[in-house]
């Protein structure tokens, strides 16, 4: 007889197990607990693959991951809001734990305060990093976390028209649109210079380092919003953060940020995490989880999901969020770059991005028919102005092995947003010199 | 009492801060020095003098979050009943596919021509929640399970108003919903209107004709309910929806039930979101990543919010891209959705395929019909029919062991509570999902441990008040928490 597959090794009822099952249910199979279903619609046709082993699965796994051009075999010099950073060997260990990996959101604190504690770390880290009083537990993504601050500003106002810097991520505005627009909440751009805003606005929304990499005034964005009783909301790269003056320093009131920049995996866009942090006068509308430090009966200190009247489970459609699941792990991997990097080693790799970047826009600016357009001090990002139209440019670096460069020719004539961090090395920003000075 | 692995771990841990922990000069990694030629670096007053962040090595690290992790419950260590959570195994093949590096340092940025790989990953999971959700178009972009609802009750609203009908501003949501329900609705600018359950535990389909006017957007339900039946009046529901023209949005938070057995679109409804992180082994981690596509009809798929994978023959070899649907909502989130999440449930369908799926649904329901055979005696049960997925109970029948009673002294015995106080129609509600991936002995001895505590109840009537007695700690003072928020580590 030929040999057939194994397969179900994540159900370990047997045959047998399954009919003293039913013995002790009262029924007489399986398809009898289905009855409730209309029978027309019960056990329709599935157009599936048939069951794949193990070995057999990982194969082909192994051959789709291998069809990505990916920054795992070629220096990458892509950046526009997802860096390539270092990421420390013990981090992947600690995350991949089962108790973290596999537990719940933290509803049971007496069994869970591995993950309550590391969130009140997250907070702590969110919060010393942004130069906020207070932070949330995290939000799904940088983006998110931007929209859902501008429409905290407009709880906390009670106005509903946000002004949009025209240097915020566009992905980002995309997103704050579509959070936006079904409360009735009217999205406006305006220029960094701006020196007005229209009446009743509820805030200032803008990025710093900008989607193009530049340090924005924000003490001037600041007088700007609050000259008018609007909130400041921003979104920050925390590496950055690291080497410039943190926005809480500018009297930011909601700051928030993308949290994969601190050695998370670009993993094509997700999981990542948001970070969110406010002035502490704000903290009852804050949308999302929040843990918080408090006693159990013996005086032992411990933690809790704490200020959860702002929540939807009790709240319902007077919540300030929908959240429920949120990206805890990825909170978790942050908090943990963080510690390893500590203090000296977080702003090491600030630098380095800030050295090296420095040093591949200068050596490009040499290069005929480039230029920096754009004015100003920068951090790890830069526009380059080529002398042929930046998809072509692109397509050559691919060539070449080389991944990057973001085309934003829309904003800036034939431009190219490069990122240089401290994963890339003097020999790779040679070679992408060469490879731009050999178009011409 | 017995000495926990999580009570001894706890006992001897050191739970210093990191900033406690913090010494000036020690540091966790190696990094290496510039090797370009320095650059002058920005005027001072530009720079971050203030930066405090903790100082600690690589092994104190290590320790101190191995020590953390040890604290917790996890489904790799515990039983985790958790009702309409589906906390079944996490399959570790599935870690590793994520951690693939060709996937891991994919940049959602690059071009389709250079990211074949996880577009053709995930326009083939795109159809395969299709076919087990019998709707036409998917969107993967939503990160969790709410932010799908979100973007479905915005195509909700977006088709609407493409038929001319934007004045309808009422979503009918059944009392015992989900709290994400109303909060979405209401972030997508609907005004909620509650609707009850009839005897029987199914949609009391007279309030739903009372409701069904002009004004009506839709409903959002979730079937099966969460009551853990299967609501037998949907079918009708969806009728007397569409017939007063309005659109049904269905939570597919407890689709373990019914993988393989009924596709929610045949039953009618219109837009589907399914929890990646409940049905398709993707783990929790602690309260996330998740990821919540929305499955949709063929009305509702130029709505989907983008970028949706689409595939075409092409001669550069770019046969998969990323498309913006033609009026879609928009963006729901910074890019194309959780990949890591999203590769990790590609894996777990392509490895159990289509009668894997079945198999799912069917020991799912079984075991959850098994505990309710088995737990009857020991509480009150609202709704006497076969379950699906999870059983319902109520623990208002003995004095001394409420709800909360019962959930905490579960904690001494080592397994993880079942969602307790919810749904809220239910008085002292016990919400138990045990899931197809645990066995007959596990079930056995849960059944064994309520008996107990049930016993211990009736010995003492105070004694489960003080439980849990063996955890890391006690019951905390909530009220304390949030009277004042002690929120982040401050300097003293």
């Amino acid at each position: 007889m030929t040999l057939q597959p194994l397969t179900s090794p994540y159900i370990p009822n047997t045959e047998a197990e399954r009919a003293e099952l039913l013995r002790a249910v009262g029924a007489r199979s399986v398809d009898d607990l289905f009855h409730d279903i209309p029978e027309g619609h019960r056990n329709p046709p599935l157009e599936m693959p048939a069951p794949l082993s193990e070995m057999e699965l990982r194969a082909e796994l192994q051959r789709l991951s291998e069809k990505n051009f990916h920054a795992g075999k070629h220096p990458s010099f892509l950046g526009a809001g997802v860096y390539h950073h270092y990421t420390p060997a013990a981090i992947a260990p600690l995350v991949l734990r089962g108790e973290f990996l596999t537990s719940y959101t933290p509803y049971q604190p007496e069994v869970s305060q591995g993950t309550l504690q590391g969130t009140f770390e997250f907070q702590t880290m969110t919060a010393q990093l942004l130069g906020m009083e207070v932070a949330n537990a995290g939000m799904y993504d940088g983006g998110t976390a931007l929209a859902e601050a501008a429409l905290m500003a407009c709880r906390v106002t009670k106005r509903y028209k946000v002004a949009v810097v025209d240097t915020v991520n566009p992905h980002y505005v995309e997103a704050i649109r579509t959070y936006a627009s079904p409360q009735g909440i009217d999205v406006y751009a305006i220029p960094a210079g701006a020196t007005s805003l229209q009446a009743d606005t509820a805030c200032v929304v803008a990025q710093y380092p900008n989607f193009l990499g530049y340090v924005e005034d924000v003490r001037a964005l600041a007088d700007l919003a609050h000259g008018a009783g609007a909130l400041l909301c921003t979104a920050n790269d925390p590496v950055a953060m690291a080497l410039f003056r943190s926005p809480g320093s500018f009297g930011v009131d909601i700051a928030t940020a993308e949290a994969q920049a601190l050695g998370v995996p670009p993993s094509f866009g997700g999981p990542f995490v948001g970070m969110f942090a406010c002035k502490s006068e704000y903290v009852r509308q804050m949308p999302g989880r929040i843990a918080g430090r408090t006693t159990d009966a013996q005086g032992r200190s411990g933690y809790v999901l704490t200020l959860q009247p702002r929540e939807q489970h009790i709240r319902r459609e007077r919540a300030t969020s929908n959240i429920c699941t949120s990206t805890a792990l990825i909170a978790l991997w942050s908090t943990i770059y963080v510690a390893l990097m500590g203090k000296r080693g977080l702003r090491h790799v600030a630098e380095l991005c800030y050295q090296k970047a420095h040093y591949a826009a200068s050596e490009i600016a040499k290069l005929p028919g480039y230029r920096l357009p754009v004015g100003g001090t920068f951090f790890q990002e830069f526009v380059v102005s080529c002398p042929r139209p930046p998809a072509e440019v692109s397509l050559a670096m691919e060539e070449a092995g080389i991944i990057g460069g973001y085309d934003v020719s829309d904003r800036v004539p034939n431009g190219l947003l490069l990122c240089v961090t401290e994963v890339n090395t003097k020999a790779q920003i040679d070679k992408l010199v060469s490879v731009l000075g050999g178009l011409r | 009492m017995v000495a926990t692995a999580a009570n001894v771990a706890s006992a001897q841990m050191d739970h210093r801060l990191l900033m406690e922990r913090s010494v000036p000069g020690r540091v966790g990694v190696t990094l290496p020095g510039s090797d370009v030629p320095a650059q002058a670096l920005p005027d001072a007053a530009m720079l971050r003098q203030d930066l405090y962040l903790p100082e600690v090595t690589e092994g104190e690290v290590v320790r101190y979050f191995t020590n953390l992790s040890q604290l917790n419950f996890s489904v790799d260590t515990n039983f985790y009943p958790l009702g309409s959570c589906t906390m079944k195994y996490n399959p570790k093949v599935n870690d590793w596919a994520a951690g693939l590096a060709g996937f891991a340092h994919a940049h959602p940025m690059q071009s389709d021509r250079q990211m074949q790989g996880t577009l053709e990953v995930m326009h083939r999971l795109q159809g395969y929640l299709a076919e087990l959700t019998g709707m036409a178009g998917v969107s993967l972009t939503p990160l969790a399970g709410a932010h799908g609802e979100l973007a479905g009750v915005l195509m909700i609203r977006a088709a609407l108003q493409a038929r001319g009908q934007g004045h309808r501003k009422k979503m009918l949501i059944p009392e015992s919903a989900h709290g994400t329900n109303p909060a979405s609705a209401a972030m997508s600018g609907y005004h909620v209107v509650s609707i009850p359950s009839d005897k029987n535990g199914d949609i009391d389909l007279d309030a739903v004709r009372r409701e069904a006017g002009d004004d009506l957007a839709g409903v959002m339900f979730t079937q099966p309910t969460t009551l853990g039946l299967f609501d037998r009046n949907a079918e009708e529901m969806c009728r007397i929806v569409h017939g007063a023209g309005g659109l049904v949005y269905g939570d597919g938070a407890n689709m373990n039930a019914l993988l393989g057995r009924v596709k929610l679109g045949h039953l009618g409804f219109d837009v589907v979101h399914l929890n990646l992180h409940k049905t398709f082994s993707t783990p929790h981690g602690g309260g996330g990543p998740g990821a919540g596509p929305v499955c949709v009809t063929e009305e509702l798929a130029p709505f989907l919010p983008g970028p949706v994978v689409s595939a075409q023959p092409s001669e550069s070899g770019a046969r998969y891209a990323l498309t913006k649907p033609p009026r879609s909502i928009g963006r729901v989130g910074g890019y194309q959705g959780n990949f890591g999440v999203l590769v990790r449930a590609f894996t777990y369908i392509t490895l159990l395929g289509g009668q894997g799926m079945r198999d799912i649904s069917a020991n799912a329901v079984l075991n959850a019909n098994y505990l309710k055979a088995r737990l009857r005696p020991l509480f009150d049960l609202p709704f006497d029919r076969p379950v699906m997925h999870e059983v319902v109970f109520s623990a208002r029948k003995r004095k001394g062991a409420r709800a909360i009673d019962v959930s905490k002294r579960l904690l001494d015995y080592g397994f993880h509570a079942p969602t307790m106080y919810f749904p809220l129609v239910v008085d002292e509600a016990l919400m138990i999902e045990p899931t197809e991936t645990e066995s007959k002995e596990t079930l056995d001895a849960f059944v064994d441990a309520l008996r107990r505590i049930d016993e211990e109840a009736a010995a003492d009537e105070h004694f489960l008040h003080g439980a849990p007695y063996t955890t890391p700690i006690s019951r905390l003072d909530e009220a304390k928490a949030a009277r004042q928020p002690y929120l982040r580590w401050k300097r003293e």
